[in-house]
């Protein structure tokens, strides 16, 4: 399978990441080299068997349900780049 | 006195304890050293005042007869890792200043041992590379040459001819170590990051079972894979290391409850009565005759030490490549999607929310993150999932049962080459093709897909002078039977000469 420029824009889309015209190309060029260097593993026969979800055997860890953290909104939005009484600040998206 | 940048980690311990210098010295001499070494570009952030705090800290405690496994020691810490207060960039551009309110599990667990934080290590962007060139911060110089290269240190305080690479993902951290920048460095590994710039330094790096080191307050790549370990300049140094940083944790879910046990002890174990694989699907085409030639070495060198070689076979290698190039970028697609300009970060603005995320990560992630992110994305969008995600998933399958039919029949560990070259040059791989530099992992990625230990541990040089490393794999959390070969090979391939510093 290969992906063509429409396909590239959509992926890219979905991803969330401008490209521009320019790019489109040579990211065409990248994603299809990779593609079809994956395009390998249709050789290989693999009725049967169970896709793998966990690489080593384990049960996966509980705990109570409980609050066990928490108070420390600054730290919170300390990194954010616009914030406003603790809140993340975000273009409006709900007219 | 040996220079004290030029100790192992169990030595400048023992120097130390019995009060032969100081943390604060030692912490001294290695701040002076890195900033000789800045044009190696191995360091993203130097931290001089935390390192000597912390030091005499040490120093206090070991005054009063106190301290933990690694009071006093000085190490480098891999830009992945959230240091609290000290800002952590992942080598991206997009975490801006990120100033992490929070201390990762392995670092807190090192400090809690005593040591002692010299700066943040330059890596490959959120760790996707092979060579440390996608960092946003430029890449890192080796500190090796080969024979007769012009590479040198210039005038102007930048390095002058076609370097190599130390490779990567952790770049930084190997080549510290190398240059003497740090006793050790935490590093980590996704698909060979921290066992193929080991091998292309002359250093000893593990990656160890994956659920051994707690993965909370490291920056996600494919969370499926990733494991920390350390980077050092002898196996027994990566025991104690490796010792401090795994444990287990309530913050990380794959982490597991088991015991960490004194992996020093195993280091001088030896290997009598070991059966040690080598399989035959590792002996690719186009793989150089001296790499050939140093893994049958490393065989004999087992066999002398008592140890029975067998071969075996392991018909799924050549598929864990490719079925890594789809499981990890599915896998980077999902965990980079926080990344949005909102929370953190960079930000760039746009018309709506959408532009806002858009034109953010078009600005802030680099190539190769890109490429990865687009990949991920594919994979996994509808109409592709079954035939490229499930698909791989069940590779990673076969791919383990290879290696668990193998371990039943009495096989305590394999043997391959750590890489299937030496270090290459700056700009040498991948600029046309992909695919090119992501053949560097071809030993080691196997290794995480099935969630096992490895080491790479230094075993001689090529005909151009540069090192090459031989890979142990072990059990799932036999992690000493790693140490205790590594150790074989380390005695038996003698401790490598690292470079001289022509960078200072």
């Amino acid at each position: 399978m290969s992906v063509d420029e429409k396909t590239v824009r959509r992926i890219a889309h979905l991803a969330r990441i401008a490209v521009t015209d320019a790019e489109v190309p040579h990211l065409q060029g990248e994603l299809n080299a990779i593609l079809s260097f994956v395009e390998q593993l249709n050789e290989v026969n693999v009725e049967g068997v169970e896709p793998m979800t966990s690489v080593t055997p384990m049960v996966m860890k509980k705990r109570q349900d409980g609050v066990t953290d928490g108070g420390i909104p600054q730290k919170i939005v300390q990194n954010a780049p616009a914030t406003e009484d603790n809140f993340f600040l975000v273009p409006k998206v709900v007219e | 006195m040996t220079e004290l940048t030029h100790l192992t980690i169990a030595e400048a311990r023992d120097g130390l304890k019995a009060k032969t210098f100081s943390a604060s010295e030692l912490a001294q001499a290695h701040l002076a050293a890195m900033e000789k070494a800045r044009a190696l570009n191995a360091y993203l952030i130097e931290t001089p005042e935390k390192a000597l705090a912390m030091a005499k800290a040490s120093d206090e405690k070991i005054a009063k007869g106190e301290g933990g496994a690694l009071e006093g020691i000085p190490l480098g810490i891999k830009d992945l890792f959230c240091t609290e207060g000290v800002t952590t960039t992942a080598g991206s551009r997009i975490l801006g200043n990120f100033n992490p309110p929070y201390e990762s599990t392995v670092t807190r667990n090192l400090w809690n041992d005593g040591a002692v934080m010299l700066g943040k290590l330059n890596l490959d962007e959120f760790a996707m590379g092979s060579s440390n060139e996608t960092s946003a911060f430029g890449p890192v110089v080796s500190p090796w040459r080969r024979e007769g290269s012009n590479v040198s240190a210039g005038t102007s305080g930048a390095i002058e001819g076609t370097h190599l690479v130390p490779g990567g993902s952790s770049g930084g951290s190997a080549a510290a170590v190398a240059a003497r920048l740090c006793l050790g460095a935490t590093a980590t590994d996704t698909g060979g990051s921290i066992r193929q710039p080991a091998a292309f330094t002359g250093t000893v790096g593990i990656k160890p079972t994956y659920g051994r080191v707690s993965r909370w307050g490291t920056v996600a790549f494919a969370s499926s894979l990733d494991q920390a370990g350390p980077i050092t300049r002898s196996v027994r140094d990566s025991a104690i290391m490796l010792r401090s940083m795994a444990g287990p944790d309530p913050k990380d879910t794959t982490c597991v409850d088991l015991p960490v046990p004194d992996f020093e002890a195993a280091v001088s174990r030896g290997v009598k009565g070991l059966r040690i694989g080598i399989p035959k699907e590792y002996r690719v085409d186009g793989m150089s005759p001296e790499i050939e030639q140093l893994w049958h070495q490393g065989a004999e060198w087992l066999r002398a030490a008592g140890a029975e070689i067998v071969e075996v076979s392991l018909p799924h290698t050549k598929y864990a490549l490719p079925a890594y190039y789809i499981v990890a970028p599915a896998e980077a697609s999902s965990n980079l999607a926080r990344y949005d300009g909102v929370r953190y970060g960079l930000r760039e603005n746009g018309r709506d929310i959408v532009d806002l995320y858009e034109k953010t990560r078009a600005a802030g992630f680099g190539r190769e993150v890109k490429r990865r992110i687009m990949i991920g994305t594919y994979v996994l969008s509808a109409g592709y999932y079954d035939a490229y995600y499930v698909r791989a998933q069940k590779l990673r399958t076969l791919i383990k049962r290879d290696f668990e039919e193998v371990y039943a029949r009495g096989v305590h560990a394999i043997l391959t080459p750590a890489t299937p070259s030496a270090a290459f040059g700056i700009g040498e791989k991948g600029s046309g093709d992909p695919v090119e530099m992501y053949l560097n992992d071809i030993f080691t990625v196997t290794v995480n897909m099935a969630g096992l230990p490895g080491i790479a541990v230094p075993a001689g040089l090529d005909g151009q002078g540069l090192p090459l490393g031989l890979q142990l794999i072990g059990r799932a959390f036999d992690e000493e039977t790693l140490f205790a070969a590594g150790q074989v090979i380390e005695d038996s391939a003698g401790r490598l000469t690292l470079p001289q510093a022509w960078w200072a």
